[in-house]
């Protein structure tokens, strides 16, 4: 077998082990032990373990070439690759496993860290310095606040469409509550831990007490890249009646509306078709395409985004009055994403742009939460102690 | 004797008031003050539980909800008031930042001459001193203006209202304040003018309820989720007891840690001892002195250090 040589591993822990008897078992009491990928000051190194004609790092880092090929330590099957990743940097991927010719992608065997979406599973890396914000994590001391579901008639789609809600903690039929409308809301808790997020935001008095409801698309492909039946069924029916059913603030400046990727596009569609209704907005790495001149280069569901996104250019009016953009820098939408903010601002809204070094995937959405909501729907931190 | 004020940390996972009655002897019923909990005031089951003795709540939030039904010019009036408050805490805030940045910056030269430096320093802070006290000053013309022109004492509604709070004080063997919202705490507070009458009762006071009963008000959190993180003065408080500035939940809410932000903080505020009430922190008070609980903490200029190592019952307090 051909490869490098020992000096070609700049991880120090890594060559020592590679000095070492090489086995199943000494390869996964070095991952236990130091974690993988090896993380330093500089650096990343993936590492794979296992017979093999070539590994190679799928990962979703834009700009990138999009596989990175492993090295093989001559005379072993120990594999190895190096990324210089930035401070904070969180990357989601997957191993790219060449046995006889075939090449499988695989979950990181040696990496614990996964990371979960409506697709199934990424492995995580997490370069120097991130680290996942304690306020993601359940807290015990934090009061819970309770889903629900709520049955919500559409005339517009013609079905009855279930939505689950959230209560915050300690939630009174007397109170008065903002509200936010969120898309892919299940998704949002499922995988950006949406739940766990709010109760600790409000016990920490980050957030107010606040409703969200959790709504979920039929046809997402068909009703999130502007479709009026969905700004009308979100605007004229899902909202009106949580104000009949709940004790929610009928003011522009307490109603939100939040959502990511396609579901970001359904927000600010929303929020465009019924100007003024949505005070506060909560885009996550919309995927907000555009064509200023010739045609896209995206995937045809895009089309009807591009024809949303190219009138809301020409013409955005002034949809809401505060909004809050995230985006990735690791993600192809970043660049739609940043043009956003000039559009926001001179539709003068009140804009708060943040980039982080993640990709186009939940935890990213996740990590970005505190920032966003505490911006848009701020908490009493300041003024109460209890 | 009897201390005149004892300050607590926060009760919500470590409660404490029913170690400090039965330490003093304290006899029922109770008064409770809880407006600061706003809508919930009312929900004080706990706190009657961890008292164990007859208690009677003072309903201030519930009863200014009521005199503002009854009195809608005066009502009217306190909204306009905390309006132009609320705009001033605003404009102080405008400038709080760039002087408190000055400050920080020059605490960040290091390898200068000291000599060049240090008074650079103690002028930045003093300017902020100033801005702190012009503030405060004008907090107080707008209150005053708003007492004058006013005169809520002397409306029937809340005349009336106030004598019956004070009959209910005269009867407590304590007064215990809770936290919650501060400013509407306080505001409450003084809408029924109950400083006078709390003066000659021991008051139990923590979180929200210590910064109110202080002299002075100031808001704090050094990591929030948003803006820089300044402490902001906010009023001038009951004035029931001198000399400590508290500050509930110290150790979640300032980076304790670090000895320069403490240190800048202690020297913004030297004129009181800033006393980190952490769960589990009692301290008393009575003419003459205050006693720390074992474990009490201050906040200096050289960083977080003990006050006092004294753990005597409150009553032998000098």
């Amino acid at each position: 077998m051909s490869g490098e040589d020992l000096a070609a591993i700049h991880d120090a822990r890594l060559r020592d082990l590679a000095t070492g008897a090489l086995d199943d078992a000494s390869v996964r009491r070095f991952a236990d032990e130091h974690g993988v990928p090896l993380v330093s000051a500089d650096r990343v190194t993936f590492v794979y373990y296992g017979r093999a004609d070539a590994v190679h790092l799928r990962h979703w880092v834009y700009g990138l070439p999009g596989h990175q090929p492993f090295s093989r330590l001559a005379g072993t099957n120990l594999w190895f690759r190096e990324v210089n990743l930035p401070p904070k940097s969180r990357v989601e991927y997957k191993l790219e496993v060449v046995v006889d010719g075939e090449g499988q992608w695989h979950l990181d065997p040696l990496n614990p860290r996964r990371a979960h979406d409506p697709f199934g599973a990424n492995s995580v890396c997490h370069g120097p310095g991130y680290v996942r914000p304690a306020w993601t994590l359940p807290q015990p001391d934090a009061r819970s606040g309770a889903l629900v579901e709520v049955a919500v008639k559409s005339r517009v789609f013609g079905e009855t469409r279930r939505v689950p809600l959230y209560l915050p903690a300690r939630f009174r039929t007397t109170g008065r509550y903002p509200l936010l409308v969120v898309h892919d809301g299940s998704d949002y808790v499922d995988y950006a831990a949406l739940e766990v997020v709010l109760d600790n935001l409000i016990d920490g008095l980050e957030i107010p007490p606040l409703i969200a409801a959790l709504s979920n698309p039929g046809e997402r492909l068909v009703e999130y890249p502007g479709d009026p039946r969905h700004a009308q069924h979100i605007t004229e029916e899902l909202v009106p009646y949580l104000e009949a059913k709940f004790p929610v603030i009928r003011r522009p400046n307490a109603r939100g509306i939040a959502g990511a990727s396609f579901g970001a596009v359904a927000s600010l569609y929303t929020a465009w078709r019924y100007p003024g209704f949505y005070g506060r907005l909560l885009l996550q790495s919309g995927s907000f395409a555009f064509t200023d001149i010739g045609p896209h280069h995206r995937s045809r569901e895009f089309d009807p985004v591009v024809a949303f996104m190219n009138a809301f250019r020409r013409a955005p009016g002034r949809p809401s009055e505060r909004v809050f953009v995230s985006c990735g820098t690791y993600e192809s939408l970043i660049y739609e994403n940043r043009s956003m903010v000039p559009f926001f601002q001179g539709a003068g809204l009140d804009v708060r742009y943040v980039e982080a070094r993640d990709g186009h995937n939940w935890e990213n959405w996740r990590d970005r939460l505190r920032e966003g909501l505490s911006w848009l729907f701020p908490g009493p931190l300041w003024m109460t102690y209890e | 004797m009897l201390p005149r004020v004892i300050l607590l940390g926060p009760q919500r996972f470590r409660p404490t008031v029913g170690e400090v009655v039965r330490d003093l002897a304290l006899e029922a019923p109770f008064a409770l003050i809880t407006a600061g909990w706003k809508e919930r005031e009312g929900e004080d089951e706990e706190l009657r539980q961890a008292l164990g003795r007859p208690s009677y709540n003072l309903g201030l939030y519930a009863h200014a909800s009521a005199l503002y039904g009854e009195d809608r010019e005066l009502h009217a009036a306190i909204r306009a008031r905390q309006t132009r408050l609320r705009d001033l805490q605003e404009l102080y805030r405008a400038r709080l930042e760039p002087a408190m940045d000055a400050v920080y910056r020059l605490e960040g030269f290091v390898g200068k001459e000291e000599a060049l430096v240090h008074p650079e320093r103690e002028s930045a802070l003093e300017m902020v001193r100033a801005l702190d006290r012009h503030h405060l000053g004008r907090v107080g013309e707008i209150r005053e203006e708003h007492r004058t022109r006013h005169a809520p004492l002397d409306r029937e509604p809340v005349a009336r209202r106030r004598e019956a709070m004070a009959t209910r004080i005269h009867q407590a063997g304590a007064v215990f304040i809770a936290g919650g919202h501060v400013a509407l705490l306080l505001n409450r507070l003084r809408l029924f003018d109950l400083a006078p009458i709390l003066r000659h009762k021991l008051v139990v006071a923590w979180s929200a309820g210590a910064m109110a009963a202080s002299e002075r008000i100031v808001l704090f959190h050094d990591h929030p989720p948003q803006g820089r993180g300044h402490a902001e003065v906010l009023d001038q408080g009951l004035s029931l007891f001198p000399g400590v500035l508290p500050l509930p939940h110290a150790s979640a809410r300032l980076h304790l840690h670090d000895p320069r932000r403490v240190g800048v903080f202690a020297r913004r505020f030297s004129d009181q001892r800033s006393v980190a009430l952490d769960p589990g922190a009692r301290v008393a008070w009575r003419a003459g002195g205050w006693k720390p609980h074992e474990g009490v903490r201050q906040l200096t200029a050289e960083g977080v250090t003990p006050w006092g190592m004294t753990n005597a019952p409150d009553g032998d307090a000098a």
